[in-house]
């Protein structure tokens, strides 16, 4: 992981959403690949998807670090990795979410679920002096609410990194998830 | 009911089944189950001295017979000195499969004894691997690991079989094709080029006029050899041969300008870069062949045609991108340029062209200088002797440094498939356990390794495993008592400092350990001696041979393009520099 600038609509980050076998060790090998091509992820998040056999694995690459087709390429030469989606901030929905512990005195308190509320996240917990909320939206927004929350000092958070999946095309019937047959195309 | 079987039982009918009828390897604690059923089996299993020396040998039987490799250890250290031979197979795409040991699955994690985390280790260097975690899976995963090593870019694969998974029980099955595909839905390589691309590079190949074949290791592992020649004779353009592809194309034929590259000859490096036409077949555009990227070749088109979608793009960016087998893709191209011609249009005089390469060929032989009366032998006279009494068909098997380049420079290869050496990773001590694969993959066949005293030392204990085992290779070692080609890089950018390449003149007796290790042993330090020691090695057939030639230390390999320069600084011979501008 590299890089501290968040993913907005900028021309460094790229989404690949990848379509894996959920196999043992098949985030090592995806992982293994980065590394040792020297190609660097800003993030990645990875999960089961609806069909027990394939887990979908987002990951946003920094383009700086190396060409998007040979990074793809040589994605899709595991033996593991089924299907290669790039997505395009333009015909995806994108998500990601915040957790964060924010300082706030009974005094601030207000604010901050104040601010909480018009970003429409959540408080999670409340101690005596500190809140955790939570938020899920586009990249760009929760870099938005961070930097607001930045003021009162925040203690510890973590993001998910993005996920995203393409949109949907108005003017057909959404397509059921198919189990994939393979690469060849 | 099913038929049960062992994890072990089911490992060895596997194989079986896959057609292995030679393995190379060494047991150990944690592989032991699966050494018991291959004592019925009809597998030739060959003992070696060191695990590496396993992997060798299966890569050169790979070499030669273009069917896998099998090469079985056990775990931790034993797969650890797996490590060398599966990265030397990933980069020069030899099909193999590892199979290793590993502790039972109990203690995984543990660092029990003889663990480590092998598919951890061999992630980056195998095409894929799998840690077994059920005896009912052997089957499958065998053939998988089978289909995935052969098909595609070829490579090596690894097997991880714990203990407890070969002592189990499992009910026998054997997967249909259907079943290894279906259970393989991420693997699909593409063998068929696209039409349109192929009909694309057919009219560039008829348009150019200084085209080059620019020839790599993935038509031999496409076996199109044949191919390859008739697209050559049918548009009379030169080839050039790289290192992994020496033996695709006769170098006794007149379109052949020999071996690209670092070392290559000055005509097909300068042929290259005068191009305006690259049709790249199986080649990957290597730093050795391409020197300073930028300066590569800066006048030609691409046509890049490669199983492998990664390697389009990687280097440079082609014009006619074509992913397929090469074979398939160069017959079709073979088509479409017969359609064009038949349909009327013309090919575009290549003839200046190869009047041009042929005066370089006339003026840049390769060029060394004979021994003055009494002086040390020359590596190159040897290569030429040892080349010149060797029966036809003879398959040179190398190590890596000066010889290896001195052996690609001066043999002539005419058949595919008789030249093994270790290209990529450039794993010095590949020759001897090499050879011996070779030996084993091909018994009808002379076997030379060329090594150097380097190299050798580094693996000669297999020079037991071939004498016990009968499989009488030779092996001359160009024996100038220095890691040679360190040397020449320190004498010619280091201002001959020499740091640490002298392996001394004295020892070993190689001689002396050629026969301790049941070899027939002679040394050479006359070059009047050379003819009858040679003409000796080719006569013996019943024991491994080795030849000490004792040559000259400061020899060089020219030409050469120093690391990073343009193919255009190429730096040749004395004896022809002054006529360099020849090369314009």
């Amino acid at each position: 992981m590299s890089g501290n600038n968040p993913v907005g609509q900028d021309n460094q980050h790229h989404v690949l959403s990848v379509l894996v076998q959920n196999r043992p060790g098949v985030l090592a090998r995806v992982s293994a690949l980065f590394a040792r091509r020297g190609y660097n992820i800003f993030s990645l998040a990875v999960a089961p998807t609806e069909h027990p056999d394939y887990s979908r694995i987002t990951i946003v690459v920094d383009l700086q670090s190396a060409p998007l087709e040979q990074m793809t390429k040589q994605l899709f030469k595991l033996v593991d990795v089924v299907r290669i989606s790039e997505l395009d901030p333009r015909h995806s929905v994108e998500r990601e979410l915040v957790m964060a512990t924010v300082k706030a005195s009974p005094e601030q308190r207000g604010q901050v679920v104040e601010l909480t509320n018009i970003f429409e996240g959540k408080i999670l917990a409340v101690g005596a002096d500190a809140l955790t909320v939570s938020l899920d939206g586009s990249p760009n927004k929760i870099d938005d609410f961070m930097a607001l929350l930045e003021q009162y000092g925040i203690v510890e958070s973590q993001r998910t990194g993005l996920v995203a999946l393409p949109k949907l095309d108005r003017t057909t019937k959404p397509r059921a998830v198919k189990v994939p047959k393979g690469k060849a195309s | 009911m099913k038929e049960k079987l062992t994890g072990a039982q089911a490992l060895i009918r596997s194989l079986e089944r896959e057609n292995v009828e030679v393995m190379f390897g060494l047991p150990g604690g944690c592989i032991l189950p699966a050494y018991d059923p291959l004592l019925e089996s009809s597998i030739r299993h060959i003992l070696v001295r060191h695990e590496q020396g396993a992997g060798h040998m299966a890569e050169g039987y790979a070499h030669v017979t273009g069917r896998p490799g099998v090469a079985m250890v056990t775990s931790g250290p034993a797969a650890t000195n797996l490590v060398t031979p599966l990265c030397d197979a990933y980069m020069d795409s030899i099909p193999m499969v590892g199979i290793t040991g590993q502790v039972p699955t109990a203690a995984i994690g543990t660092d029990a004894f003889q663990e480590c985390d092998t598919v951890g280790i061999t992630r980056s260097i195998t095409k894929h691997n799998e840690l077994v975690m059920s005896a009912q899976d052997i089957p499958m995963v065998v053939r998988q690991a089978f289909h995935i090593a052969t098909t595609g870019r070829p490579g090596p694969t690894l097997i991880d079989l714990p203990k407890d998974v070969l002592q189990n029980s499992m009910e026998w099955y054997w997967p249909s094709d259907d079943e290894v595909l279906d259970s393989l839905p991420g693997y699909r390589p593409n063998v068929k080029g696209h039409a349109k691309m192929i009909k694309e590079a057919a009219r560039m190949i008829l348009a150019a006029k200084q085209p080059v074949l620019y020839v790599g290791g993935g038509v031999l592992k496409a076996r199109a050899a044949g191919a390859l020649r008739e697209l050559a004779e049918l548009t009379q353009i030169p080839v050039v041969t790289t290192l992994m592809a020496r033996g695709a194309f006769p170098d006794s034929h007149p379109l052949c300008l020999g071996m690209p590259g670092m070392h290559g000859t000055a005509t097909a490096v300068t042929a290259l870069q005068k191009s305006d036409l690259l049709i790249a077949l199986g080649s990957r555009f290597d730093d050795r062949v391409t020197g300073k990227v930028s300066a590569f070749a800066p006048d030609a088109k691409i046509i890049h045609v490669d199983i492998d979608p990664a390697e389009q793009g990687k280097v440079r960016r082609p014009d006619v991108p074509i992913v397929g087998d090469c074979r398939l893709v160069i017959e079709e191209i073979v088509k479409a340029i017969n359609d064009l011609l038949q349909s009327g249009e013309k090919q575009a005089d290549v003839g200046p062209w190869r009047s041009r390469v042929s005066g370089w060929r006339e003026q840049f032989p390769l060029a060394y200088d004979q021994s003055e009366p009494g002086a040390a032998l020359k590596p190159q006279f040897c290569l030429e002797k040892l080349r010149d009494g060797a029966p036809d068909g003879t398959i040179v098997v190398s190590g890596v440094g000066q010889h290896q380049m001195w052996a690609s420079q001066y043999w002539r290869f005419e058949e595919p498939y008789t030249w093994v050496n270790s290209g990529g990773l450039g794993t010095m001590g590949f020759a001897v356990p090499a050879a011996i694969g070779a030996k084993v993959g091909r018994p009808d066949k002379t076997v030379w390794a060329v090594d150097g005293d380097g190299c050798f030392q580094m693996t000669a204990q297999e020079l037991v495993t071939a004498s016990l085992e009968k499989i009488p290779v030779k092996i001359g070692i160009l024996n100038n008592s220095y890691l040679g080609m360190v040397r020449q890089w320190q004498e010619m950018f280091y201002g001959e400092r020499y740091s640490e390449v002298n392996l001394s003149g004295t020892l070993p007796d190689f001689v002396k350990w050629a026969e301790s290790m049941g070899c027939v042993g002679i040394r050479v330090e006359d070059p009047q001696e050379a003819e009858a020691a040679i003409d000796k090695a080719n006569s013996i057939n019943d024991r491994p041979v080795v030849v000490d030639f004792r040559v000259a230390e400061d020899e060089k390999v020219f030409p050469m393009v120093p690391a990073g320069q343009s193919n255009d600084d190429i730096i040749l011979h004395q004896s022809q520099s002054a006529r360099r501008e020849f090369l314009k």
